[in-house]
Formats: structure tokens, sequence, C-alpha cells
């Protein structure tokens, strides 16, 4: 019964048709210098491109996650690609990106009119168009893209950028700080509690690009922000590279909660061709009495590597992760978290729902780490794993290390198989099996949901049901 | 309303019913009684609709349709409910909600409007008093951390919403003590209805000192070798299932 699900096309593969310039394929010092002039990037900026550029030739790709690829050759990728035209108000965005924002539900024009939702959509590379900014500007909040912040922020960007992911620290944060195109960047002030939710929808569109996108977001001391990332693909036959990079910083009693829904193209069903390479490093770091919480929902991308993580160096400092990563088809998801606890007084949770259908692969890997000062720490981890069928994976790597022997750990791990009883059960209330499943594996992520802003939590729901269907098996 | 004819099931090779023939009309309540292994739920989870089972030979109607034929939601939808023996647990999903979705599928196949969470309250609110369930076990999800008796209890209280055309009791006395016995019993006799069918399965005639059936029958090995009124299970009581025999000369 369960094998049989009918197959869905990918909703959100298309292309749209718009004329773009790219630079060729291919990596070295020139092509990094030329991204840094075409962003009339100062020479600071340039230099510490060209030093990740180089530092990242000295790395190797890391082999160590639970996922298989071809390798990737850096050489066939293109590292620049923008929309011609230059865009100042809406009203001048490209009618074929809007018709793509349609199709994705996300008419731009009416978002502006939506309560709440400032949208800063990235198109490819290059931000198209930042609303509610007039708004946020009154409170002295800065939401723009990277690239503008440079230009009119440059020492709040100077001051933060590889503050939190300093460029060696992995081999895709050194690709991406060598060759970022844009990205978001954030700062709220002093004791300002950011009046709405922000968020940002990227989009990969160009075949053949990498999209490296570079989020910094800072909350200076008391403030409170809430930030939500959105994304989906069209449709393509290669593999496309997206390696980003998003830092946080909480400083004294600042509050960051970040949510992401992933629903990038996952790749062909039967064979896994053509989905998005998912590689990226978030991290945050939180001063006094700060906190941050990252809460995930990953339904998308044919291979995804992620740890959002939070340093918790201030004492009394709190690192929450919410996670529900779905692997179906052909997908591998290599994910989890960091949490260092520095200061003492520190606290940690971690709430991790792998749900693994067809031939996916899921993978929890976490670390929780408490330094020698770090007196009082506590963490909380739960890890639940379910799989649907018998073809799927589920794996868990939990490390804790604890240098401090005031602290307090707790572990808990399950792994749950839908089993055909429990549809029946539902089949036998009136339920179609469709409905029971999505029902069932919405209940199993309930605690994380929970955590997510409203509108993005239906979102969730839905995706989960979309990301299931043809794929149960 | 429902009609078996000739039932033949296996499962992996192995039949279980062996030619059953049994008959219920709208307003009856039928107990089927019989030892561990003689296929009591098998005929149970047949007629919900579980796939694992190989129907061999036989057919069964429910009204004008064949039962076979259907999926069992739709079954469900057509009015058919079991009771189950081993209730699921579905963490997370709440069981007021689950309720409500299983109603609306079941009231869209009949044509009906969609009861909004208000509506659907104020049914609820009227059919947790004929089992005497918890206010609490509305809000927990569906069986999760339920005791025995809770979870017995609140698939009576699905089949009080659902309100089925037959109902399959499948050993709905197992595990309860003599109070949830009464309160489970009580819930279902309030729910006979001359539209309503009952099919009862248990072990033990105890149960049938709360539910009095109009029919007995007794499963042996695969097969009814008594069918008789409410004092055949008396008889059973005394007798044992071990003594019975198939009623070779005293058929009509």
């Amino acid at each position: 019964m369960l094998e049989e699900f009918a197959n869905r096309e990918y909703e959100h593969g298309f292309v749209t048709d718009v004329e773009q310039e790219s630079f060729p394929p291919g990596l070295d010092e020139d092509v990094v210098r030329a991204i840094s002039a075409k962003k009339n990037e100062p020479e600071w900026l340039t230099q510490w491109r060209l030093e990740a550029f180089r530092h990242w030739q000295t790395m190797s790709e890391p082999d160590w996650p639970k996922v298989e690829y071809d390798p990737i050759d850096y050489q066939a990728i293109s590292y620049f690609a923008a929309p011609k035209k230059k865009i100042a108000s809406l009203d001048e965005i490209d009618p074929e990106i809007l018709k793509t924002y349609k199709k994705l539900g996300i008419p731009l024009d009416e978002q502006k009119a939506l309560a709440g939702v400032a949208v800063d959509a990235v198109f490819d590379s290059v931000s198209v168009a930042t609303t509610y900014k007039e708004k946020l500007a009154d409170v002295g909040i800065i939401f723009c893209s990277f690239s503008e912040a440079v230009q009119d922020h440059p020492d709040l960007v100077r001051k933060y950028l590889g503050s939190v992911v300093p460029y060696p620290d992995n081999f895709f944060a050194a690709l991406n700080a060598a060759v970022f195109s844009d990205g978001s960047f954030v700062y709220i002030p002093k004791g300002v509690r950011c009046p709405m939710e922000l968020s940002t929808y990227f989009r990969i569109n160009a075949s053949n690009t990498g999209q490296f996108e570079r989020t910094l977001i800072v909350a200076d001391e008391g403030a409170v922000v809430s930030y939500l990332e959105g994304c989906t693909a069209p449709q393509r036959d290669e593999n496309q590279l997206h390696a980003a990079v998003v830092e946080l910083v909480a400083l004294d009693n600042a509050q960051i909660k970040y949510s992401t829904v992933q629903n990038w193209y996952p790749g062909d069903k039967e064979t896994g061709a053509g989905g998005i390479f998912n590689f990226v490093t978030k991290r945050g770091i939180c001063g006094k009495n700060a906190k941050i919480s990252w809460t995930q929902v990953e339904t998308g991308s044919a291979i995804t590597w992620k740890y959002p993580s939070v340093i918790l160096k201030g004492d009394d400092s709190v690192g929450e992760f919410y996670s529900v990563a779905l692997t179906a088809g052909r997908q591998q998801a290599d994910t989890g978290t960091k949490m260092v606890h520095l200061g003492k007084h520190t606290h940690s949770t971690i709430i991790s729902k792998g749900i693994s259908a067809g031939r996916g692969q899921n993978t929890y890997r976490g670390l929780v780490k408490v330094a020698k000062r770090a007196e009082n720490a506590r963490n909380f981890s739960q890890c639940d794993s379910m799989l649907i069928g018998s073809d799927c994976g589920a794996h868990t790597f939990p490390t804790i290390e604890i240098h401090n022997s005031s602290a307090q750990m707790e572990h808990e791990a399950t792994t749950s198989k839908i089993g055909e009883d429990q549809i029946f059960y539902c089949n036998q209330r009136g339920l179609s099996t469709e409905d029971a499943v999505s029902m069932i594996v919405n209940g199993f992520c309930k605690e994380v949901f929970k955590e997510l802003p409203m509108e993005f939590a239906v979102e969730a729901q839905k995706l989960l049901g979309v990301s299931l269907e043809g794929s149960v098996g | 309303m429902l009609e078996i004819n000739n039932l033949h099931v296996s499962i992996e090779g192995k039949e279980i019913l062996k030619g059953i023939d049994l008959s219920v009309k709208a307003g009856e309540v039928h107990a089927i009684m019989g030892p561990n292994g003689s296929g009591k739920s098998t005929l149970a989870s047949v007629l919900a609709g579980r796939e694992e089972y190989d129907v061999t030979a036989g057919e069964i109607r429910f009204f004008e349709n064949d039962l076979l034929d259907m999926d069992a939601e739709i079954r469900a939808r057509e009015g058919l409910f079991l009771a189950f023996q081993y209730p699921m647990e579905i963490p997370g999903v709440g069981n007021t909600y689950f309720l409500r979705a299983a109603l609306n599928a079941i009231r869209e196949h009949k044509g009906e409007s969609q009861l909004d969470a208000f509506d659907f309250l104020q049914v609820v609110r009227e059919k947790m008093k004929l089992v005497q369930l918890d206010e609490s076990l509305l809000k927990r999800a569906v069986n999760e951390g339920f005791s025995g008796g809770e979870k017995k209890r609140n698939e009576i209280f699905h089949m009080a919403v659902l309100e089925p055309r037959l109902a399959i009791l499948d050993e709905t006395d197992s595990g309860l003590d003599i109070d949830a016995l009464r309160i489970v019993s009580e819930g279902v006799n309030s729910l006979r209805s001359p539209d309503r069918a009952f099919v009862v399965i248990t072990h033990y005639q105890r149960l049938l000192d709360h539910i009095v059936p109009d029919f007995v029958h007794v499963l042996k090995d695969g097969q009814i070798i008594r069918s008789g009124g409410r004092e055949l299970a008396l008889e059973l009581e005394s007798q044992g299932y071990e003594r019975l025999e198939p009623e070779t000369s005293q058929a009509s």
C-alpha cells in the first residue's frame, strides 16, 4: 500500500528567461578580483577575498560527512551572474522576475501589503528589491543587501565580517569568502526590538552558477530580531553548488531568532541527478545573557551539509537548535549543530527530527562542548529519527566533550518507523494514506514547528506533505 | 447490511478462515466467540480492509457494494468502523484534530458540509459523556500514553463521533477492569439503534452480560461451528470451547 503514491513534479521547477551577465566558468585570483571590482569594493575587502582564496587553495573538500557525490569541478562553475538591469524600485523589476516570484507564491508587490513581513529578495546574486527599508530605517535598523552594506556601512561590515566564521574555518566557508556574491545584512541598534519579521527569499536561477550567499546579522546590546529565510530553486539537469555563510552576532542581552525553510530542488527521484548541493556554514556568537535560536526545516537539496551552531561566549547565554530534516528520493542530509559552552551558566537545547523516506539518507551530527571555565553549563538534546519504508537510512553521531564537571547533559534519542499499522488505523477512520502520512509526520515534527513563526509553520507543514508525495515507499 | 458468503482467507499461504457465512441486518448485535487462534481477529481485519490477507474465495457485500473492492478508507467512509484490539498511538497529533479530520473525510464522502472546529467541539462535548471520557484525553495526542482502558474508551468515543452503520468491536473487553467494562458497554448500548449493527468479537462471555447480543456464533479453526441466541454464550461459559462440537445433528 505504501509503495503506491503518485509522482509529482517539483513545483518550483521552472526557469526565468532574463538576460544574464555572467563570468565564464573558472576560478583564479583574477576572477576573485573581478568579482570585487564588479561590486566596487574597498581594497581591504578585495584583499580579504584574496587571502581567503589563497587559503582555500591549500584546503581539501571535507570527506567526513556521510554523503556521497561525484567530485565537483570548481573550474567548471561560473562565479558571477547578475540580472542586467539596474533596479531602483519595485516598478522597474523585470516582469519575468516578478512572474517567477508569483509562481513561487511570493508576489513581492503583495508582500509589501502583507502584515509585518519585509522582504529582501535575492534573485541569483544581486538583490533586486528591498521593501520596508524606510520603515525600518526610522528605528535605526539597517536591512539591506550585503553589497549595499559594503558601500554604505563599511565600518560595521569590516568589524563583523568573518568574526564568527573566519575564512579558514572550513573548505566551503573559505570558498564563500573568496567569491561571495551577495546576501543580506542586518544591524539592529542597541535596545531596539525589530518591529517585524525580516525575511529573505533566496533563489538559484542561472544554470551552472554556483551561489555564494553571505549573510551577516548583528544585534547590538539588548536588541531583538527574528529573521526568516526561505528558499526554492528551479529545476536543472546539472548539480548546482550552494555554499553560503551566515554569521550571527548577538551582543550582550540581545536575541536573534533565525528560521529557515529550505526547499531547493532535490534532484531526480530515481537518480538524484540535478539537485542542489547545499554546503552551508551557519554560526552565531552570544554575548552575556544573549540568546540565539536556530530553527530549520530542510526538505530540499540533493545534499545538505549544514550545522547551524552557537558559541555561548557570554555568561548566562542561551543557544537553541530546532531542526526538521527530510530526505526522500535520493536525498542525503548530514546536518546537526554545535553548541560550544564557554561562559558560565550557559544553556543549550537541541531538538532534531530526521525523516527518511524513499532511498533518503539522514544523518544527525552534533557536538556539545563545555569548556573548562564554563561552570554550570546545561544541555538538553533530543534526536529523533523516523523511517518511512525500508530502503532509507537514519544515522546519529552525537559528540559530547565536557571539560567542567559541573555540566549537566541530557540526551534522548529515538528511532521510529511509520508502520502499516499506524496508516491502517488512520485509513480505518476514513483518512486517505496520503493524509495519514502527512499527519503522522507533522505530529512527529510538532516540537520544532511550534518554534517557527506562524506563517512559516503553515508553509512548513504543507512542504512536508508535498515533499513526501511520490516518495513514500 | 453485511453478507459474508463462503469466505476463505489466507496469510502467507496459511489458510485462516475456511468458509465463513454470516448475515448481519440493521439493528442486530452479533457476537463472535472463539478460542485464541480461531480466526476472530482475522475476520475483523479482513472486514476493515487490511491488505496483508489474501481472500482466496468467497464474497462480502456491504449494503449494495462489494466490500472487497473497496479500500480501507472507503469502507470507513461508507460507515464501517473497527474498534481496534490494540489502538495505535500517533504522537504529536491531537485526538480532537485527528477525529475532526476523520469525521470531515466521512462527511465529504457523503456530500455533507465540513464541520469547523467550533461545531465539532459541540459534537465532541456531547459524545464524550457517553464513555465518560476525561477531557484531558481530547487534548493529548491520539492514544499516546493512554492506559489500556483509556485506549478502549477512546475507541468507543471515536465510534460515537463517527456514527458508523456497522461497528466491529475486536476484543474490546480485553484488558478492561470491571468498571471500565461497564462504562464501555454502556457507551456501546447507548449507540444501539435500528439503523446500526454491531459485530462483537470476544473471547469471554462476560462482555455479553453487558452488551446483550441477538445472535452468537462460535468460530473454531476458521469455521463457524455453531450459531444460536444469547444462550449459546452461556453454554460456552460452562462447557468451554474444547468440548463444543459442530452442530451436525441439530442443524435445521
